[in-house]
């Protein structure tokens, strides 16, 4: 393997861990403070969460939920927990594509994502006073007072919508995929 | 009882079903208050998701399949039948207990429909059930979703307008009113398929579309859809100083549609792989043949796009390295879907007829000739004087001419095959002289039949436009000449019309002065056929003979006279007589000459079972 590749590869997988985590309800920042050398763009949080100073436990069973969707439609789970290292760019390249039209199809069916950010990314943006820092993170140089003024690095995404599958009361979420045996 | 508050549409398609709907008190004029009805249904074992459409798959488990409750609905926590994306997805992984098509199998003269047939490869424990109970589950599911999100509007309280393709045989519409009103679809008419597409491009135009269509036009609406493909005509003329739509020709019932093109798309892919050394299993096959679907909708709508990957992903978890990788290319497309389906054909081509082989099994009467384009040359040119006398065509016109093309049906979203097939069609005008058609646009192909259906309910009684039509067929029965017996030579049969071309609901019914012999007590069968290009003919003709493809055969029709006040065994004489009902279904009866009762003619038939 080339010296490149291992970083877009691990910067593919930071981001499904990153997404991962963040639905788990994991420490996202930890996480992505461990890895950000390899990353040019720190993936802000996908779903600003307000947190009064008592922490809440967030339920697992919608992240499990989502993660059997992520599996049933794109073979997510699959993907991750196999060992890219013994495989070529062309193996890797055309599993990512099943992985890519099945998650981006149950994304696509269950949750509206839209940027928050409209502007085109590298391009300056301004920030009055009053800005929602969950939706806005200032990095870099941040002195002064607003408006601000900076270049957007990346737009931001926010989910507008989820509609998950409602569940059968028996219904075990932590089968993320059950095993298949052909008679 | 109260009126209805909504009007409802339901497309019970042959791989999807959908249901819309009109607030008649939100609605005035051409201000319609339209909805498309989520459906709540199992997409998975114990997971619900609302969607705008129902696969119309019905899935039969085995008992320790799943766990209790997997099927869990809304409204019914152990239903007894696993329908919708739950179905359609297991019975991928397991096609001997999956229920598909029914639909098709509903207007199969040469099967019990009421018999426990499908699905016709499960292995002998299955419970199989019938094509009709079938479309029952689908449009029972379709009813309880209707009353959990509505539950101030009782589902059979609702004008309910159900659509049928316009091919269906008088048999297979009877089954399937029978089949809604014995789920409680009590306020329902029948509307043909078409032309509740063109009532959705009606609704769509908002009032507009008296501007866009002129008198003397001919409407040819080409549905395409998941199974099938069917033809209809309607043209526009004037009655009175106001435009009058009028469906004036009917195709045959093709059974030929995008799931075809898929699998033929499937298998060119699957040739390739082999060439290539690598073999495919049944289920990676399924899997491609749903790659192939994608590809086949980016490329034909995606002028730019040369060829797209496809990965068919190993079956187990190990995904990378397991997966088998290829592409489909614009010309696999172009040659497979294209050239395959809607080759560039003359206009007096006609389908290929293929000898059935000696040994063929229990199946759906597939089409033989893959080209729609062939099948559409056939149809417009056996129906070349279908104006009639509404207007004046071209006399010296080898097909009718038609002046404006609506699409409906998913596989016509391609851009490239509607262009294609309208390209054909006006080569044809070309050829013979006519003038181009235009293209009737803006509808939304997926939903377009249930939302025209439940527009014309709306329409009808609030003095909106309507399609008229009555029968797109003439019927007649088969009776034996009277001659001297000759020995090894049949008697001939001459055809006696019972049901003229056009008959519309609420004519005055009327019987054939001739009459025919029932013995009582026994049922009697006759052979039954239908025309739709003998447009002339009132009730009582008597044919000697017909033209090749003048007359179809269709199942055939059976009455049994009781034994009340008459000896077993007696032949009595009676006269059939025909009417349209208020549902839009074609009804037979004998009437004796003598007695005041009358004695309904049954159109479904069941075939002796095959030894």
């Amino acid at each position: 393997m080339t010296a490149s590749n291992p970083s877009f590869f691990a910067r593919l997988i930071l981001a499904f861990r990153v997404l991962l985590s963040a639905k788990l309800g994991a420490a996202v920042s930890q996480l992505t403070t461990d890895e950000v050398p390899s990353l040019p763009k720190p993936e802000p949080e996908p779903e600003p969460e307000p947190e009064p100073p008592p922490l809440t436990e967030a339920s697992p069973d919608a992240a499990l939920q989502l993660l059997g969707l992520l599996q049933r439609e794109g073979r997510f789970v699959d993907f991750l927990e196999e060992d890219v290292g013994r495989f070529s760019d062309e193996e890797i390249g055309a599993a990512a594509r099943v992985v890519h039209e099945g998650c981006k199809k149950a994304l696509a069916e269950h949750l509206e994502i839209v940027p928050i950010r409209s502007e085109e990314e590298g391009g300056k943006v301004q920030l009055p006073a009053g800005f929602d820092p969950r939706e806005v993170r200032l990095v870099g140089n941040v002195v002064g007072e607003p408006p601000f003024v900076g270049t957007l690095q990346h737009r931001g995404w926010r989910v507008t919508r989820i509609e998950l599958p409602k569940i059968a009361e028996d219904h075990d979420v932590s089968i993320l995929a059950p095993a298949e045996v052909e008679l | 009882m109260r009126g209805p508050k909504y009007a409802i549409g339901v497309d019970l398609g042959t791989t999807h079903c959908a249901l819309s709907y009109v607030d008649l008190g939100l609605s005035e004029g051409e201000e319609v208050a339209q909805r498309v009805l989520p459906i709540p249904q199992a997409i998975a074992p114990g997971e619900v998701e609302a969607r705008s459409l129902l696969p119309s798959f019905l899935y039969l488990p085995h008992p320790s399949e799943l766990e209790p409750g997997a099927a869990a609905l809304p409204w019914n926590p152990t239903p007894a039948h696993l329908v919708g994306e739950i179905a359609r997805r297991l019975g991928a992984k397991t096609p001997i207990r999956l229920v598909s098509s029914a639909k098709s199998w509903l207007c199969h003269s040469g099967v019990d429909r009421r018999g426990k047939i499908l699905p016709v490869d499960a292995p002998q424990e299955v419970r199989r059930i019938s094509p009709l109970e079938a479309s029952t589950q689908y449009l029972a599911h379709l009813r309880d979703a209707w009353n959990h999100a509505h539950p101030e509007a009782p589902f059979e309280q609702q004008d309910i307008v159900l659509t049928v393709p316009a091919s269906f045989d008088p048999a297979a519409r009877e089954l399937t009113a029978e089949a809604a009103q014995a789920v409680g679809y009590a306020r329902l008419t029948l509307l043909e398929e078409p032309q509740a597409a063109l009532y959705a491009w009606i609704e769509q135009s908002g009032g507009q579309w008296r501007d866009r269509v002129e008198v003397g036009d001919v409407i040819l609406v080409v549905d395409v859809g998941g199974g099938t493909t069917d033809f209809s005509l309607i043209a526009v003329h004037e009655k009175d100083g106001a435009l009058q739509l009028e469906r004036i020709a009917v195709g045959e019932h093709i059974l030929l549609g995008g799931d075809n093109m898929d699998l033929a798309l499937a298998y060119t892919v699957k040739a390739k792989l082999e060439a290539a050394g690598k073999t495919l299993d049944d289920w990676q096959l399924r899997a491609l043949t749903h790659g192939c679907r994608h590809a086949k909708e980016t490329l034909l709508s995606q002028a730019e796009v040369a060829a797209v990957p496809l990965v068919v992903p190993s079956r187990g978890s190990r995904l990378i390295g397991g997966s088998l990788r290829t592409e489909l290319t614009r010309d696999e497309v172009s040659r497979v879907v294209l050239d395959g389906f809607f080759p560039e054909v003359p206009h007096d081509a006609r389908p290929q007829l293929r000898a059935r082989t000696a040994l063929t099994q229990l199946g759906l009467p597939y089409a033989q000739d893959a080209g729609v384009t062939r099948h559409l040359a056939a149809f417009l040119s056996r129906q070349v004087g279908a104006t009639g006398e509404l207007f004046e065509t071209r006399a010296d016109a080898s097909f009718l001419h038609p002046t404006a093309i609506l699409f409906n049906g998913g596989v016509l979203k391609a851009d490239a095959i509607a262009e294609r097939l309208i390209g054909v069609v006006q080569s044809w005008l070309a050829a013979d002289g006519g003038r181009p058609a235009r293209v009737l646009d803006g509808a939304d192909l997926d939903c377009a039949v249930a939302r025209g259906a439940a527009y014309y309910g709306y329409a009808r009684d609030g003095g909106g436009v309507r399609i008229r039509g009555g029968l797109a067929q003439a019927f007649y029965v088969g009776v034996e000449s009277a001659m001297p017996a000759v020995p090894g030579i049949e008697p001939p049969l001459h055809a006696l019309c019972v049901a003229p071309f056009g008959l519309e609901e609420g004519s005055a019914p009327q019987a054939p002065a001739r009459e025919l012999g029932l013995v009582v007590g026994e049922p009697v069968r006759f052979r039954f056929f239908a025309s739709s290009v003998r447009r002339d003919d009132a009730i009582g003709t008597l044919l000697e003979r017909w033209g090749e493809g003048e007359l179809v055969e269709l199942g055939q029709i059976e009455a049994t006279l009781p034994e009340e006040g008459a000896r077993p065994g007696e032949v009595v004489p009676v006269r059939l007589r025909a009417r349209v009902s208020e549902l839009g279904t074609l009804v037979l009866e004998a009437i004796p000459r003598s007695g005041e009762h009358v004695w309904k003619v049954e159109l479904d038939v069941r075939e002796p079972q095959a030894t």
